[in-house]
């Protein structure tokens, strides 16, 4: 479980964050969601330690991330896996070289030991073969395949994903998403999704914060947001026109107006 | 308004040298990293080193032959005045500010290009010194190579000399006597001491102005540039140094 409790960060003279209060629980797929610029970024990257943050605490299973010192921090990030938007694969390195990156660095397991974990990571997200081909080489839905590969090589605690679905086609945004939740579930982590593909949310958005202009706006699940009456969630969440619709829909079949017609 | 630029950079240099000169955390992977840098960084560098050594001991030695001996000058001075050309500064300092082009950018750009593709953003979410992991093989690699450089060098310009002889430009043996003439071994001691503060300077520079890029691609570009300017400044201003030190 992650706890951030009365998060500011501040940027030379302007606030990006202001007073986040947010439980992230295990087990399950937490999301970020908000425009481009609210702050949903920063936030994961305060979580993660890339940025330290202005005041307020992040507790990992109750340890305070941000007044832990260098060597702890070190230790702690050794339980965290995380994807990013780009996937920040090695590109020096094979893709059974890249998911055996952190064995390699921190297991103590012999070589066979670690080509045949890195082999099960692959196979676990559906990439046996593709073992020798460089990064290059392979589709974007690919590489963040072998990013999630990587990043459970581990078997992390806390598992982290920056925009996951970030410039992939909507059948492999699906796929990709149903490996993080499936892996979440699977493994018990605690996982924070940083996205804006509505696919996402409705799809496998068990917690959701909306964080708008570096508040934090709204909380709850997929099953809430449908009947939100926080309007600027609404005006996010049904920017498309599909989505209003399938919302006026939705209204109107659960309209006591409905049932006396 | 530039010194304090200037002092804030500097100060950023050292600051990554700290972290770039701690303790490898796998030496496993630190030897992994390190053969793979000496063949990037130095085997790959070695035609080019002895390609241009070669013509500018050929040139060196023409040059001299046709504007500097005169025939109350001894015959050997051609050939003399070429090794002490070759050895006191075209294979140390010359070649450097020659590798700090080719290895300088290629340093500057690898190491920026996993910046902005958020790769080393990665390495330190593993918990990894991404710092020492990626600069400090670089660093010992470059070292390790450049002797071997300047010996290359030095043996290509003295073949290029002579290739000039076999053209007729000089006598085999006027060369000959003139490069063994009052051979001081200190002065390839020299090179070599000298060559090696080179490298440090090519690869540590180079590094630093990738390490820090912000943006994209533009900026890579950007800090490769700056990472061959500022690493041949600082050769050029320390070849000062070095010469008059091990004079």
């Amino acid at each position: 479980m992650i706890e951030v409790q009365h998060l500011y960060k501040r940027f030379d003279d302007r606030d990006i964050l202001m007073d986040i209060n947010m439980t992230f629980r295990d087990g399950q797929t937490n999301l970020i969601i908000g425009q481009s610029g609210s702050g949903k970024t920063v936030l994961m990257k305060n979580i993660v330690g890339l940025f330290t943050p202005t005041k307020g605490k992040i507790l990992y299973d109750g340890r305070d991330f941000v007044k832990m010192d260098k060597r702890e921090r070190v230790m702690m990030r050794r339980e965290m896996g995380m994807i990013f938007q780009s996937a920040a694969l090695f590109d020096s390195m094979t893709v059974l070289e890249n998911v055996m990156f952190p064995l390699d660095m921190f297991s103590d397991m012999n070589q066979a030991d670690r080509v045949k974990r890195a082999r099960f990571c692959l196979e676990r997200v559906n990439l046996k073969g593709a073992e020798d081909k460089m990064p290059g080489e392979i589709s974007g839905g690919m590489q963040k395949r072998v990013a999630i590969a990587r990043a459970i090589a581990l078997n992390p605690k806390y598992l982290f994903c920056d925009e996951p679905n970030s410039g992939l086609d909507p059948k492999t945004s699906l796929v990709i998403d149903d490996l993080i939740s499936s892996i979440t579930h699977e493994y018990g982590m605690t996982t924070i999704i940083n996205t804006h593909d509505m696919n996402s949310v409705l799809g496998i958005g068990e917690s959701i914060l909306f964080i708008c202009d570096g508040h934090k706006e709204w909380e709850g699940s997929k099953d809430q947001i449908m009947a939100s009456t926080n309007e600027k969630l609404n005006s996010f969440i049904f920017a498309s026109d599909l989505l209003r619709k399938v919302k006026e829909e939705q209204t109107l079949s659960n309209s006591p107006l409905k049932g006396e017609n | 308004m530039f010194i304090t630029k200037w002092l804030a950079a500097f100060g950023r240099y050292l600051q990554l040298m700290g972290r770039v000169l701690s303790i490898p955390e796998r030496w496993r992977m630190f030897f992994r990293q390190y053969i793979r840098e000496m063949g990037s960084l130095g085997v790959d560098s070695i035609g080019i080193v002895l390609l241009i050594s070669f013509f500018i001991g050929a040139v060196i030695c023409i040059q001299i032959k046709l504007n500097i001996q005169s025939p109350w000058m001894p015959t050997f001075t051609t050939g003399y005045t070429t090794r002490e050309i070759m050895l006191l500064e075209f294979s140390s300092s010359i070649m450097c500010l020659i590798l700090a082009g080719k290895v300088g950018s290629n340093i500057a750009s690898e190491i920026g290009t996993m910046r902005v593709t958020q790769q080393i953003d990665a390495l330190e979410i593993m918990g990894v010194n991404s710092a020492s992991f990626l600069i400090l093989p670089k660093v010992i690699g470059m070292m390790t190579m450049i002797p071997f450089l300047v010996v290359f060098s030095i043996v290509a310009g003295f073949v290029g000399a002579y290739a000039t002889a076999i053209a007729g430009i000089i006598t085999p043996d006027d060369l000959t006597i003139g490069l063994l003439h009052s051979f001081n071994q200190w002065y390839v001691w020299t090179s070599i001491i000298k060559s090696i503060f080179f490298a440090f300077i090519i690869s540590s520079v180079a590094s630093y102005h990738g390490y820090f890029v912000e943006g994209g691609s533009f900026d890579v570009g950007k800090a490769s540039t700056n990472a061959v300017v500022s690493s041949s400044m600082l050769i050029l201003f320390s070849d000062i140094f070095l010469t008059h030190l091990l004079a």
